[in-house]
């Protein structure tokens, strides 16, 4: 057991970090570090067109989509490397967060599922930052019950073999500035709703597609409404079989979980650094112990976090797969930013209400308190969560699910009697 | 980069879990819990020929000459099945003090027979009520004589050589070895919440007393063998917390209730779901302790103190969490379930209690240390 660099990892570490220290846009750091919680990094510059400068640079230098193969722009490095990397990215990784889903989903979903063709095509600009990927997975009427979901895809019966797609979909991080999408649809509704599913990769510029910016609770607008009227899609964009979809899903699904919850960060430092600077009784606040209990408690689910996502970084280096055991990295960290953050503020007493450049830290705990609610659902609910945990790690029986063998257009939609 | 045991260590474990699957059922916890006994000889031995009490003692003291983390996949094993043995005051903490502070003498005196079982060692310094604090020390020695009562002292009712705290002519702590079987020590059992880990009241009038390490430097030597014995007693309290997930997790799925095994509902599943989370974290925070522990890292007094809270909430978590999941069934007698409960608090309170570590936690990181928790 060694929580240290090997001579080659400290080596190697030595290469990036003086590659990152002669390359990184330095004059953003202090913005970067300073950044309000769940917002795109910077306001100085268009964050999109920084961040995809700074992955230009990176894939010039091989240093994009380390998990990738070379052939499709990759860096094919270890999992050990792309820990050491992300850790010597430090603030400047939060200036690429845009290419988050393109790298961490749609890529490994478009390298099991598209043909060869298509993967050379596709990935090499989406590793390099020419384009920007996003999910189109939820739905109004289906989010954690993914599988429900409306929109559909019939044949156009102009013999192209094309498909037309009508429907709306939710909660696309990313829409409004994305130029491909994975869509998942339904293709058959006469048979149970998993086994109706057929997914593609969408041009987002296609005629039909309407992208309207939802405003979130806590202001910003990161989440977005994507609508469909008669849009065509080309058969050969068409990832796995008809009816497949739902297995295509599942790959990104997977990823999802590991890209997301990995390496996540519950705000423990800042908490720790607010509590040396607040005071309780005229005495710094680190000194009370009810403050201490607290945040040792933060403290040690900061450092569970971390070595729990560096064990399974290490099992990923043996050759191990990962498992729904990664499900744990946001579930955790989701739960402890929002408790956390409702902590800041209670230290903060009346003052806690006032979200400005006053507030401690930018009013960062302020932003993170309205943004958490929202870690808390995405890419996965607590619940499904702890259902994922509790089936496929503790082997418990599955919810009993009473549409499974319902046809998906006999499956009620309202839970009033008729 | 690392984070496993190595091949050579899960063979430890698994001969381990083995000899103690034999030797070590509820049958035997339980004959401790209601006989007149306050540890299970027969079993100590047998750790002891196994070699696992001196795993982490040099070879030149009569140990095996292995290093801490073999002690650490030993002391996990231990916590999962509640040995009823003192080896957490004989080796996690006697064995160290002498290990750390003793002279030539003391070790070739006591580390031999600490391996092999045929002495045992407790660590003497509450004295009632209230958090460890080197100013609530009353105990005094003066002219090599030792007075004072101390209370409660784990396995110090069967302990041969106790390291006790007490205050010099000078009024500074320093530690002492004194023999149970001197003149002036007098010692009784006392009821605790869990008999399976013996507690004594230990009086010494006037007993010998033979100083352990530097005059005045006891609290010091003491953090760093609390500190140690912190995280061998965490890998125990997550080898409880995982083994009570499993308990808990075998029942939901036997146990059926409205035509459905009870882990089928979500608000079973989730319990359990949230248990794994913590005896998982705490798992992953005891391999950081463990290697700095044995690598004697700087960040080693902030990676036992996570270590240790860590463990402490997930095994009071999933102890509580397993009588939860079993019903009015996990509050009787007849389950196991109350064995581990009584264990995961005993342990909290052990070493100093868990609010106590949580404020060294914070402290440590605030002597220079913040961002290593990041």
């Amino acid at each position: 057991m060694d929580f240290k660099d090997t001579p080659e990892e400290a080596a190697f570490r030595a290469e990036v970090r003086a590659w990152i220290d002669a390359n990184a846009p330095k004059h953003l750091e202090g913005e970067l570090k300073r950044a309000s919680f769940g917002s795109n990094g910077i306001a100085s510059e268009d964050p999109i067109a920084a961040g995809k400068a700074w992955q230009k640079k990176k894939a010039e230098a091989g240093w994009a989509c380390l998990h990738w193969p070379k052939e499709y722009g990759g860096g094919a490095r270890t999992p050990i490397e792309r820990v050491i990397w992300g850790q010597e990215e430090g603030p400047y990784a939060a200036l690429t967060g845009v290419f988050t889903i393109g790298h961490g989903m749609c890529g490994p979903t478009v390298m099991s599922w598209a043909s060869e063709e298509h993967k050379r095509e596709l990935l090499p600009p989406l590793a390099s930052g020419e384009t920007v990927w996003c999910q189109l997975f939820s739905e109004p009427a289906s989010g954690s019950d993914l599988a429900g979901l409306r929109t559909r895809a019939v044949k156009a019966d102009d013999g192209s073999g094309d498909w037309i797609i009508n429907g709306q979909k939710i909660w696309t991080s990313g829409a409004q500035y994305s130029d491909w999408g994975l869509l998942i649809t339904r293709t058959n509704p006469d048979v149970p709703k998993h086994k109706g599913l057929t997914m593609f990769f969408l041009n987002m510029k296609s005629p039909g597609v309407e992208v309207r910016p939802i405003k979130q609770a806590n202001g910003q607008s990161s989440f977005n409404e994507v609508y469909f009227t008669d849009v065509r899609i080309p058969d050969s964009q068409r990832l796995g079989e008809v009816g497949q979809g739902w297995e295509v899903s599942l790959t990104t699904l997977m990823n999802e979980r590991l890209s997301i919850g990995s390496g996540m960060s519950t705000g423990f430092p800042e908490l720790f650094r607010f509590c040396m600077e607040a005071e309780i009784d005229g005495a710094p606040a680190v000194d009370d112990s009810g403050v201490r209990s607290k945040l040792a408690q933060f403290a040690v689910k900061q450092s569970g976090l971390k070595y729990t996502g560096m064990r399974a970084i290490s099992a990923l280096s043996k050759g191990e797969t990962p498992g729904p055991e990664n499900s744990i990295g946001k579930l955790v960290a989701g739960a402890a930013m929002q408790e956390l953050s409702m902590f800041a503020l209670d230290l903060q007493g009346e003052a806690g209400v006032l979200w400005n450049e006053d507030s401690p830290q930018q009013g960062r705990f302020q932003a993170m308190l309205m943004r958490s609610p929202a870690t808390r659902i995405e890419g996965g609910s607590d619940e499904i969560l702890r259902n994922i945990i509790g089936e496929r790690v503790l082997g418990l029986p599955g919810d009993i699910r009473v549409d499974k063998n319902v046809a998906f257009k006999d499956i009620p939609t309202s839970g009033r009697k008729n | 980069m690392n984070l496993d045991f190595s091949d050579e260590q899960k063979q430890l474990r698994e001969q381990v879990r083995r000899f103690l699957s034999e030797n070590c059922t509820s049958e035997t916890v339980r004959s401790i819990l209601e006989g007149p006994e306050s540890y299970d000889k027969e079993l100590y031995q047998g750790l002891a020929e196994l070699g696992v009490l001196g795993a982490a003692i040099p070879e030149e003291y009569g140990g095996v000459g292995l290093t801490h983390l073999e002690l650490c996949v030993v002391a996990e094993e231990l916590g999962r099945v509640l040995a009823p043995v003192p080896v957490s005051s004989s080796i996690y903490l006697t064995a160290e003090f002498l290990m750390l502070a003793g002279s030539e003498k003391q070790k070739e005196t006591w580390l031999p027979k600490l391996a092999s079982g045929e002495a045992i060692g407790a660590f003497a310094f509450a004295e009632g009520q209230g958090r460890m604090a080197p100013a609530k020390i009353k105990a005094t020695v003066s002219g090599g004589k030792l007075s004072g009562t101390k209370s409660p002292v784990a396995d110090g009712d069967v302990a041969d050589v106790l390291v006790v705290a007490a205050k010099n002519e000078k009024g500074n702590v320093s530690l002492y070895l004194v023999e149970a079987a001197a003149k002036g020590v007098s010692r009784e059992t006392l009821e605790t919440i869990d008999p399976t880990r013996s507690q004594a009241r230990i009086t010494f009038d006037g007993a010998p007393a033979e100083l352990l390490g530097a005059e005045g430097d006891g609290w010091h030597i003491a953090t760093q063998v609390l500190d140690r014995a912190a995280v061998l007693m965490a890998f125990e309290q997550v080898g409880g917390a995982d083994r009570s997930l499993e308990i808990a997790r075998d029942y939901a799925l036997e146990r059926m209730a409205f035509g459905r095994p009870i882990g089928s509902f979500q608000a079973v599943k989730h319990i359990l779901a949230d248990m794994y989370v913590s005896a998982t974290l705490a798992r992953s925070n005891c391999y950081y302790g463990a290697w700095a522990l044995n690598s004697g890292a700087a960040e080693f007094p902030v990676a036992a103190a996570t270590a240790r809270v860590s463990a402490t909430t997930a095994f009071q978590h999933c102890a509580k969490n397993n009588i939860q999941v079993h019903g009015g069934m996990g509050f009787t007698w007849a389950f196991d379930c109350h064995l581990y409960y009584r264990r995961s608090n005993a342990l909290a309170v052990a070493l100093g209690s868990l609010s106590s570590w949580e404020s060294q936690l914070i402290e440590r990181m605030s002597a220079g240390n913040a961002e290593q928790a990041a």
